[in-house]
């Protein structure tokens, strides 16, 4: 039985079932907004409670590093929450839309791009701070120096919070509802199809969101090793 | 070739005068410390210095580790913010002369990018490129121009870290100990470039423990110890005849409590 769904998987994968890549087109349409909104929002947070002092930081860092662990499907309630038509955000009818989706995806990796962030730009920080003051850099004149300096550990970062986002399922699926055509993602999808038993169409699913977890982390290693090569990190 | 420079050369410096080293305020003071202190988690670090100087040419802080030698340079250079006193560099406030200053680091501090990027990170924008060009010549670095600059080995670090501080044009360098554990080739080409820059017009204010290298390049000395001034005299009067046993015990090798 297993063979036989995994062997209609392989087929259902090369002969580019529409269904199916119309899922996967949707996932990381889905995942790679949530990514780009995510990023604009956690690079400026993590790298100004990097390199700024003020009263309440290290609660602000203990606040952020727990975020990282939110659970997604408390993310995916808040949302929902938010987004129903008797919460505040009702009135724009984003429920169980892509975009109601890309909301739960941002509120769950911007805490983790933020926090990863933090902890590179405040190692960097710890080793040029002095130099900056000797040469007259100002903080803010300083942030794109750090940006482009923290560059290949940021992408590292970035590449780890897209990875958590398009394996993602609990929020998304009570934000986004699972609609056919709509709103089913690979996560989503394949706990569907799992549950009626097309262990096919579920493993082909799977078997995708593999090879991208896959090409997730080669991309890390290459990132890394390009950067020790260089010394850049 | 730089490094085919012999140390005689380096030998060259008259002696200067006590005369030079003011013990009261003067119009024409480079260094002018008052009562600077530093206290840092209720422990006072630096004990009411006060230092007036119109040498030119390089000042040398020695004393034993841990006497306070990187802080006081640090308050020098505005790192730090002393908790009492007042530092005057070039006749003004420290922070005044900020960009008149520059600093080499014991560990160089370079940045993530290739060695020309860290020389037009400092130097002024409208700096030509011939210009770094030849300072990469003159620091032994040239051809490595596009080279990741945190693969160079340690000796090539500070040399390029020192390159970088000379291109803002500083009336005032501080050196925080820049040849501690570097191959004598480094040494030399870095002692070279300071007195270069010394006899440009630039003020030196320099870290060592190698007193080889302090005779070669110090004019007057600073000797701390535990927190506190207790020497500031000429280089020549400092080397042969030290006023305290503590600067005795120094320059004797001998363990200085």
């Amino acid at each position: 039985m297993l063979f036989d769904a995994f062997s209609q998987a392989v087929a259902l994968i090369v002969s580019g079932d529409p269904e199916l890549f119309e899922i996967l087109w949707l996932s990381i349409q889905v995942s790679t907004s949530a990514l780009a909104i995510s990023v604009i929002l956690a690079l400026p947070i993590g790298t100004v409670l990097a390199i700024s002092e003020f009263p309440g930081k290290r609660l602000c860092v203990t606040v952020l590093n727990s975020l990282m662990g939110l659970p997604p499907v408390v993310v995916g309630l808040l949302v929902y929450l938010m987004l129903s038509r008797s919460g505040p955000l009702g009135v724009l009818g984003l429920l169980y839309t892509p975009t109601a989706m890309v909301i739960a995806q941002v509120v769950l990796i911007t805490p983790i791009i933020a926090a990863l962030a933090y902890q590179v730009m405040d190692d960097l920080h710890r080793e040029y701070r002095e130099l900056f003051q000797s040469l007259g850099i100002d903080s803010i004149r300083a942030i794109p120096t750090y940006l482009w300096d923290a560059r290949y550990s940021l992408v590292t970062s970035i590449l780890a919070g897209f990875g958590r986002a398009i394996s993602e399922v609990g929020a998304v699926i009570i934000v986004g509802g699972n609609i056919d055509h709509l709103t089913r993602v690979m996560t989503t999808a394949i706990a569907l199809e799992t549950s009626k038993g097309e262990l096919a169409i579920a493993l082909a699913l799977g078997i995708i969101l593999l090879m991208l977890a896959l090409l997730v982390n080669a991309g890390v290693t290459t990132v890394r090793s390009i950067a020790l090569k260089k010394a850049y990190v | 070739m730089l490094v085919s420079q012999p140390f005689e050369a380096l030998r060259s410096k008259k002696p200067m005068s006590d005369s030079v080293i003011q013990t009261h305020q003067n119009a024409g003071e480079v260094l002018a410390l008052d009562g600077v202190s530093l206290t840092v988690n209720g422990k006072t670090l630096l004990h009411d210095i006060s230092v007036h100087s119109e040498a030119q040419g390089t000042t040398l802080i020695m004393g034993a580790n841990g006497a306070g030698k990187s802080l006081l340079m640090k308050c020098l250079h505005g790192l730090l913010t002393p908790t009492s006193g007042s530092i005057k560099l070039l006749n003004r406030p420290s922070h005044e002369t900020r960009h008149q200053q520059a600093m080499v680091f014991q560990k160089p501090v370079l940045l993530r990018r290739t060695v020309m990027g860290n020389l037009t990170f400092a130097a002024p924008k409208t700096t030509p490129p011939e210009v770094l060009h030849e300072m990469l010549e003159r620091v032994n670095l040239s051809g490595k121009d596009q080279q990741p600059a945190r693969v160079l080995s340690g000796g090539e670090q500070q040399r390029l870290a020192l390159a970088r501080a000379l291109l803002t044009r500083p009336k005032i360098l501080f050196l925080d100990e820049p040849t501690a554990s570097l191959d004598p080739a480094s040494v030399l080409i870095i002692e070279r470039l300071i007195q270069e820059a010394t006899a440009d017009g630039v003020k030196s204010i320099f870290i060592s423990h190698d007193i080889g290298q302090a005779k070669r390049l110090a004019d007057d000395v600073i000797f701390l110890h535990q927190g506190r001034v207790t020497e500031h005299t000429s280089a020549a009067t400092f080397f042969t005849q030290p006023l305290t046993s503590q600067a005795q015990a120094y320059l004797a090798g001998d363990v200085v409590l």
